[in-house]
C-alpha cells in the first residue's frame, strides 16, 4: 500500500528522472560507522557544508528543492522546517522513535514517514533482557568485584535475586515490547503489560501503569515518548513497584521522572535500575554513578554492526521505493 | 539427633550452618588448625560431611572418617567427592539438582548478552565519564547467533530453551546423541566449536571432561567466537584460554568459574571482551536457601531412615 498521495504532477520513477534531492539534517552515523557510502542515485543536501546556519540554509534555493528529509540522531523535523520546504513529500528517520518529528504537521501536508520499522526490535529487546539479568544477578557489579581483586581478599560475593518467577510488567507492547515479553517468558517470568490499547495477546492487561507496577516485581519500559508518556513513570509508580522492584528503560529517558527515580534509588525505596536512556544524554545523574544496584548503558540499544547494516539497507530501500512509486518498506501509519 | 557429628568442609552458607547447628553437632573444618589431630579425635562421631563446589570429601578424608555414612553436597557438581570410594564403602551421596538449574541457565544467557553487547564495559564507560566525550563502539547482536552447548543435561537443556527465545539455532555435544532431540548433534567438541558462534560449557566435571576446552577447541571457535563457562574451572585449559584472549585468537569469554578459585588470571582484567564472575551461578537468595533446605532434608531423611531426596550414590 503506497503511503504517499497520488496526484497529478507526481514525479516520474527513480530511473527516469534526475536524482531525487534529499536533505540530510545530520550525516547519518550509521553509514559512517560501517564505512558505507551514501547511495549515489540521490542528491544529498548537506547543511553543515554550507557556511549558513541551518535556519538560513533552509531558506536557500538549494534547500527549497529538497523532496525528502533524512533525519538521524533525533535531529528534529519541525513544522517550521516543513513549511519552508514545500517540495518535501517524505521524511525518513533512522530511529524507531518518532518524538523528534512533528507528526501532525506531516499528516496535514500529506508527507509520508518511514522509520526504522522492525530493524532494531530484537537488538533492543536483547539489551533490555541483558540489563535486567545484570541488575538482578549483579553481573557488572560481580565483574567489578573480581577485577578489583576482592574475591580473593573479601571472599564470596553478595547473592543476587532469581529472575524465574518474577512478575514482569512490560510498558508498551509494540514490536519491541512483544520481543521482550517473548524472551522473558523463556526465563519463567509471568508477563503483564500496559499499553495505550489492549492487544490480542494472552498476557494480563493493565490500563493504569501504577496498577501494573503494584502487581509487578520488574518494569520494562518499551514505549515511545510522546505527550502522554512523558514522566509517566513517576514517584507514585516507582513506589508502587516497591523496595525490591527493578526498572529497565530502553525507551526514552523522559518517560521516567529521572529526579524521582534517582531519589528513590538513593533512599533504597527502589531495588535497582538498568538504564540505556536518560533525560539529558550524555549526562547521567552523579548519584547513580555511586550505586552498585544500577547498570548504566550509553544509549547503545541499537548500535550493533548487524542492526546498523540492516538499517542502512532499509533507509536506501525506503528512498528508492518512494521515488519509484512503490510502497515504503517501513511506513509509519496513522493509528 | 544433636549428637550426630556433621563436618562442614568449608564456609558456604550461614543459613545452612545455623540450620545444621540446630539439628546436629556441627564441626567447621576451616576453623580447625590441626586437621589430622582433629580427625583422630572426632572420627568416632562424624557421620556426615557437607561439601560444596570448592571442597568435599576426597579419598583421604573418607578414609579418616570410619563412621562416615553420608556426604551431602551443597552443589549439583560432585567433582570434589570421591564417588568411587563412597560406592566402595557404602557411603550415600546427595547433591542439589533442579533447584539451581534455572539460575545457572539464566546466568549463562546473561553472560552471553554481557559479552556480546559489552554491557559491563559500557557501564564502566558511563561511570568513567567517557560517554560525555563520545559514543561507545558497535557491539554484536545476540539474537540469531548459533549456540553450541556441551552437555545437554538439566542445565544444558534450560540454556537451550532460553537461547531459543532469542532465535538462536542450537547444537550440542554430549557423550551420546539424545534420541528425539530437535537440536543438531556433533560427535566431537571441536566440530561443535567449528560450527557455532557461542560455545557454552554445561557438563559435569569428570576425568573425561577435564580440559575439554583445549587449544584445538579454542582455535576452532576462533577470533569471533565466544566461550561461556558455567561448569567448572578445570573444564578449560586456563593458560591456553588466557593467551588466546590476550592474543585475539578468541573473540570473547564469559566466565563464572576458574581453575584455582578465587584466583583469576590478572591478564584478563584489562580485557573488554571478557566478563568475570565470582562463581555466582546459583548465587541468588532464593536458590541458595532452596539448596540448603535440600541438604538438611537429605541429612534428616538419612538419619531417620527415610528415602533420600536427591541421592546420587
Amino acid at each position: 500500500m503506497a503511503s504517499h498521495p497520488h496526484h497529478d504532477g507526481a514525479p516520474p520513477p527513480l530511473h527516469r528522472r534526475p536524482p531525487p534531492r534529499v536533505l540530510l539534517l545530520r550525516h547519518p552515523p550509521h553509514f559512517t560507522l560501517l564505512n558505507r557510502p551514501l547511495p549515489d542515485n540521490f542528491h544529498f543536501l548537506k547543511p553543515w557544508e554550507s557556511s549558513l546556519p541551518l535556519h538560513d540554509f533552509l531558506s536557500s534555493a538549494d534547500a527549497r528543492s529538497a523532496e525528502a528529509i533524512l533525519t538521524s540522531g533525533g535531529a528534529p523535523v519541525t513544522a517550521d522546517m516543513l513549511r519552508r520546504l514545500p517540495e518535501v513529500r517524505l521524511v525518513v528517520t533512522t530511529s524507531a522513535g518518532l518524538n523528534h518529528i512533528d507528526l501532525a504537521e506531516c499528516r496535514r501536508r500529506g508527507i509520508a514517514i518511514a522509520s526504522a520499522g522492525d530493524v532494531y526490535s530484537e537488538e533492543v529487546a536483547d539489551l533490555a533482557v541483558g540489563l535486567l539479568i545484570d541488575v538482578l544477578r549483579k553481573v557488572s557489579a560481580g565483574d567489578r568485584y573480581v577485577r578489583q581483586g576482592l574475591w580473593s581478599s573479601e571472599g564470596d560475593f553478595a547473592h543476587g535475586s532469581k529472575l524465574g518467577g518474577k512478575r514482569a510488567g512490560v510498558v508498551g507492547l509494540g514490536r519491541i515490547g512483544l520481543e521482550v515479553a517473548k524472551r522473558l517468558e523463556a526465563f519463567g517470568c509471568a508477563v503483564l503489560y500496559n499499553s495505550r490499547k489492549k492487544k490480542p495477546v494472552l498476557y494480563p492487561f493493565y490500563s493504569d501503569v501504577r496498577e501494573l507496577a503494584t502487581n509487578c516485581d520488574v518494569l520494562v519500559i518499551c514505549c515511545g515518548l510522546n505527550e502522554q508518556t512523558h514522566h509517566m513513570i513517576n514517584r507514585e509508580v516507582l513506589l508502587a513497584l516497591g523496595k525490591g522492584g527493578v526498572i529497565v528503560n530502553i525507551g526514552r529517558g523522559s518517560i521516567i521522572d529521572e529526579k524521582d527515580m534517582v531519589q528513590l534509588l538513593v533512599q533504597g525505596e527502589l531495588g535497582g535500575a538498568g538504564l540505556d536512556v536518560f533525560e539529558n544524554e550524555p549526562n547521567v545523574p552523579e548519584e547513580l554513578l555511586a550505586l552498585d544496584n544500577v547498570v548504566l548503558s550509553p544509549h547503545t540499544a541499537v548500535f550493533t554492526a548487524e542492526s546498523l547494516s540492516d538499517l542502512c539497507d532499509l533507509v536506501v530501500g525506503n528512498l528508492e521505493a518512494f521515488f519509484s512509486d512503490k510502497p515504503l518498506l517501513s511506513p509509519v501509519l496513522e493509528e | 539427633m544433636d549428637s550426630i557429628g556433621v563436618l562442614m568442609a568449608c564456609p558456604m552458607s550461614s543459613y545452612l550452618e545455623q540450620e545444621l547447628e540446630k539439628r546436629f553437632h556441627l564441626f567447621k573444618f576451616w576453623q580447625v588448625t590441626q586437621k589430622p589431630q582433629f580427625l583422630k579425635e572426632h572420627s568416632g562421631s562424624i557421620r556426615a560431611v557437607v561439601g560444596n563446589a570448592m571442597a568435599g570429601a576426597d579419598a583421604e578424608l573418607i578414609e579418616a572418617l570410619p563412621k562416615l555414612e553420608i556426604v551431602a553436597s551443597y552443589s549439583v557438581g560432585l567433582d570434589k567427592v570421591d564417588l568411587g570410594k563412597c560406592r566402595e564403602k557404602g557411603i550415600r551421596v546427595t547433591n542439589t539438582p533442579d533447584v539451581l538449574t534455572e539460575d545457572v541457565a539464566d546466568l549463562a544467557i546473561g553472560l552471553c548478552l554481557a559479552v556480546l553487547r559489552r554491557i559491563c564495559a559500557s557501564d564502566k564507560y558511563v561511570r568513567s565519564g567517557k560517554w560525555k566525550k563520545g559514543d561507545f563502539k558497535l557491539t554484536t547482536k545476540f539474537t540469531g547467533k548459533t549456540v553450541g552447548i556441551i552437555g545437554l543435561g538439566r542445565i544444558g537443556t534450560a540454556v537451550a530453551k532460553r537461547a531459543e527465545a532469542f532465535d538462536c539455532p542450537i547444537s550440542y555435544y554430549s557423550r551420546t546423541m539424545k534420541p528425539d532431540c530437535k537440536y543438531k548433534y556433533y560427535p566431537s567438541v571441536v566440530e561443535l566449536a567449528s560450527n557455532c558462534h557461542i560455545l557454552i560449557v554445561a557438563c559435569p566435571l569428570t576425568l573425561e571432561t577435564h580440559h575439554i576446552i583445549n587449544r584445538e577447541v579454542i582455535d576452532a571457535l576462533g577470533p569471533k567466537g565466544v566461550l561461556i563457562n558455567i561448569g567448572r574451572g578445570p573444564h578449560v585449559d586456563e593458560p591456553e584460554l588466557v593467551s588466546a584472549l590476550v592474543e585475539g585468537r578468541l573473540g570473547g569469554a564469559g566466565l563464572d568459574v576458574f581453575e584455582q578459585e578465587p584466583e583469576v588470571p590478572e591478564e584478563l582484567f584489562g580485557l573488554e571482551n571478557v566478563v568475570l564472575l565470582p562463581h555466582v551461578g546459583s548465587g541468588t537468595v532464593e536458590t541458595r536457601n532452596a539448596m540448603a533446605d535440600l541438604v538438611i532434608g537429605n541429612l534428616e531423611a538419612h538419619f531417620m531412615n527415610k528415602p533420600l531426596l536427591t541421592p546420587v550414590v
